[in-house]
């Protein structure tokens, strides 16, 4: 299929680790001059540490990079753009301080006798940004300017770079639908002019508006590369949620149960532009499964549901009586628990320890007045950490030496120790190597059990489909449907999330 | 025309304050118009303007200096023993201290750096080590007899009105046309300015943030080895306990100039004219004569809590545009 002289950047085996966790796993990656290549992942691919490693930022561990069949070995972003190679991120990583015209040609700035000559640089950056389009006065501050033409900017400056590889990460987030179509001008002419624009999104739509070819990672290892003309939507996302390569044996679908009494249902839930109004119904000793793409909406139903972001419209009901949640205290108060999707940002507490860490949810409902004495705090912890198996020598350790699964499992603990009736969990297997996978499903399953409601948010549809009694399917931030009983099949999922001959118009900005 | 960019726009405060400032002394005692009164301006305050430069350019990285008055110090001390213990030439005595600040310097960059340190704490290390230093070589404050400071001494350029600029007050001068010229018009400039605005994207840029950051630490400790000379020239002296604190004024003096704390934002410009409000104001106590000299400070403080103000406010208004998606 691919022309091999067209090759321009070809990456084989690409390795690296974190802590406790095989971030990219022997990705192998081509880059035909003249294409526009998806690179395709959920939350934790491995798409970034990809980018990482092509651009520089974070050193090879094993595997090679070869550009124009020379290798190359980039110690830094300084030397793979010497060497070509140039990311330009959805965080503008440009100086807001300084001028569009510093910015552009800052560490190469036009001299003349050893001195910046300003004057020139000003008419070089004029003439460079007309060609992107853009007429703006470049002596003016970068914070001057809207983020769709501080991206432009950034590209432009990458382009003047001489890149011959243009790595675009989510760069179409944050523009509007004629900012988008600028931008896909911009970048179906560099690809014309003999470059490789590798394009990070999570806009099927513009995937298949802009790309020739896609390589999709998952859980930091390659799935596969395909041509975009030849590769229908359904097995694209079945490539991205589906099955893995490698296989998992441990998820089998459990019998069906009786369903136990609603504990809390939700009417018409919903915020503006941030998720539709949605409705759910989520009983005692059962699990209801979300699934969806990435910034499909999912992780909002949580937020709402769990009172981090207030609703402007619906209801929530839980044991038959109206609730109002005016903030995360409320939903403790009735008894939820929420463990979210980025455990570095929103969840543990690197600097303290896996007793504190556990302990700190329970304190939080008790108030600061009720200090929980240190005695009942390591039995707590000791308990929790024997019941889900943390691996630690002790519950004094930072929890930020743990593993990736030990810290979800600490994580998870935190919220145990409440003894929540309804968990709610946003990708609680992410990021957590395989045995801590499967440990992790048994005790959700485990907690099901006990009478516990679990309201569980995952991109890994064949897991959702084994633990799941009924899965909601969020679709462009609205409910796209409700499966239960037999329905609830890995192949239904997709076939929901995707909704095949319904091609919603592209463009669209989250 | 040059629009007016809210960058400058401290500056220009500034610069308003000066002249307004300048204009209410000259209403009052219209002898501080004399160019004698301005050559002393210049003369008295040469010390802090150049560590004022080299403390422009550490603000305006992101970080701190607070080693200059110690470094300062020492340098006095050390001058004071090579010229008349150990009978060295002034000229070579200044080279060994000029070189001596720079690789000082260019280590508390390199700590500041590599060991991901603030600039807050290790500045402070350096300030303990250069005035303990100091104070090993000799407590006493030494007199520095040598001829050739009497020769340096004598250099000045007559002004119109007969203000006699002194050798001290050129190279003050001097540093800052040199210091200008470093940090607006060289590469290595534009990178002092991008370490400000972001350490890390101006790494992702490409910009060699160790070398930016040595660079900078490494102008600041020269330039208060300078201001060491020039105030073992002022005052043909050394001693252990010069410039206590004169660190704190230089500071004073950049962020009244404009540049704002958080780095980034700012210019050569602006912190000579900080030095001069300084001195202005230190002046005119002068002709006073019946208030204490103390009243400088709380002049400086009430000045710098209204330009920190100021700074906010501009900030504020002039906050990127931005949008939702």
């Amino acid at each position: 299929m691919g022309d091999l002289a067209a090759t321009l950047l070809s990456a084989h085996g690409l390795t690296r680790t974190y802590p406790g966790v095989r971030a990219l796993d022997g990705v192998d990656l081509t880059l035909r001059a003249g294409e526009i290549h998806a690179l395709l992942g959920e939350n934790g691919a491995g798409k970034s540490t990809l980018i990482n490693l092509l651009t520089g930022a974070q050193p090879v561990e094993a595997g090679s990079i070869h550009l124009d069949g020379r290798e190359v070995r980039p110690k830094s972003p300084a030397e793979a753009a010497a060497n070509g190679i140039v990311a330009v991120y959805q965080e503008i990583t440009l100086l807001p301080n300084l001028s569009v015209a510093e910015n552009i040609y800052l560490g190469r700035e036009p001299t003349r006798f050893g001195l910046v000559d300003r004057a020139r640089m000003r008419r070089e950056a004029a003439l460079l940004l007309a060609r992107f389009g853009l007429s703006i006065d470049p002596a003016q501050p970068l914070s001057a300017f809207s983020t769709a033409v501080q991206q432009l900017i950034a590209i432009a400056r990458a382009v003047d770079m001489s890149a011959r590889v243009l790595i675009l990460d989510e760069p179409t987030a944050s523009l509007d639908s004629a900012e988008v179509a600028v931008l896909f001008r911009l970048m179906r002419e560099l690809a014309a002019s003999g470059m490789a624009v590798l394009f990070v999104t999570h806009f099927l739509d513009q995937v298949y508006e802009v790309t020739d070819r896609i390589t999709v990672l998952r859980g930091g290892k390659l799935v596969g590369e395909r041509r975009t003309a030849a590769l229908p939507r359904l097995d694209l996302v079945a490539m991205m949620l589906g099955k893995l390569p490698s296989g998992d044996s441990h998820l089998q679908r459990h019998a069906a149960r009786e369903p136990g009494a609603p504990f809390v249902t939700v009417n018409g839930l919903g915020k503006q532009h941030l998720v539709a109004p949605f409705n759910a119904e989520i009983r005692q000793g059962e699990v209801l499964g979300v699934a969806g793409l990435l910034g499909s909406g999912r992780t909002e139903t949580a937020l709402l549901l769990f009172g981090a972001e207030r609703a402007d419209a619906g209801e929530i009901i839980v044991d038959g009586r109206p609730v109002t949640l005016k903030g995360p205290r409320d939903a403790i108060r009735l008894g939820f628990g929420f463990c979210p999707e980025d455990r570095k940002l929103d969840g543990i507490v690197p600097d303290l320890s896996i007793a504190e860490n556990i302990v700190l949810a329970l304190q939080a409902r008790l108030g600061w007045m009720k200090r929980l004495p240190p005695a009942r705090q390591r039995e707590l912890a000791d308990t929790y950490i024997k019941l889900l198996n943390i691996r630690t020598p002790d519950a004094e350790k930072p929890i930020q030496l743990l593993s990736g699964g030990n810290q979800q499992k600490a994580l998870l603990a935190r919220w145990l120790a409440t003894q929540p009736r309804l968990l709610i969990l946003d990708e609680p297997t992410r990021g957590i190597d395989v045995g801590a996978h499967a440990e992790i499903i048994l005790l959700l399953e485990k907690l099901r059990d006990e009478g516990m409601a679990l309201y569980v948010i995952s991109s890994e549809v064949e897991e959702v489909a084994a633990y799941a009694d009924r899965v909601m399917v969020m679709r462009e931030r609205r409910q796209a449907g409700m499966l239960a009983g037999d329905d609830v099949t890995p192949s239904a999922i997709i076939d929901a999330i995707v909704m095949p001959g319904a091609v919603p118009p592209s463009g669209r900005a989250a | 025309m040059m629009r007016v960019n809210a960058r400058t726009l401290p500056f220009l405060a500034t610069l308003g304050v000066f002249i307004l400032l300048y204009a209410l002394c000259a209403l009052q005692y219209p002898a501080m118009l004399s160019s004698r009164v301005i050559a002393n301006l210049l003369t008295d305050n040469a010390f802090l303007g150049v560590l004022a430069v080299g403390m422009t350019f550490v603000i305006l990285s992101g970080g701190i200096d607070l080693s200059v008055g110690a470094v300062m110090g020492f340098t006095t001390v050390a001058l004071a023993v090579m010229i008349e213990g150990a009978g060295l030439h002034p000229l070579v005595s200044f080279t060994i201290m000029l070189v001596g600040g720079a690789l000082f310097g260019c280590g508390i960059g390199a700590a500041i750096h590599w060991l991901k340190a603030p600039p807050f704490i290790v500045t402070l290390t350096a300030m303990f080590l250069a005035r303990g230093a100091a104070l090993l070589l000799s407590t006493d404050s030494i007199p520095v007899r040598h001829e050739f400071y009497q020769t340096l001494s004598g250099l000045s350029l007559t002004l119109p009105g007969g203000g006699r600029l002194g050798l001290i007050a050129l190279l003050m001068l001097l540093a800052f046309v040199a210091g200008g010229v470093l940090l607006h018009f060289t590469r290595a400039g534009l990178k002092v300015y991008a370490l400000g605005g972001n350490a890390r994207f101006a790494g992702l840029m490409g910009i060699d943030t160790a070398r930016t950051t040595i660079l900078v630490y490494g102008v600041s400790s020269t330039m208060a080895a300078l201001a060491g000379i020039i105030f073992s020239l002022y005052t043909r002296s050394g001693y252990a306990l010069t410039g206590v604190g004169v660190e704190l004024d230089a500071i004073a003096a950049v962020v009244i100039g404009g540049t704002l704390l958080s780095g980034g934002v700012g210019g050569m410009a602006g912190s000579l004219i900080g030095v001069l409000i300084q001195g202005l104001i230190l002046t005119w106590i002068t002709f006073d004569g019946s208030l204490s000299s103390w009243w400088t400070k709380i002049a400086i403080g009430m000045l710098l809590f209204i330009f920190i103000g100021l700074q906010r406010l501009i900030l504020q208004f002039s906050a990127p545009t931005r949008r939702t998606g």
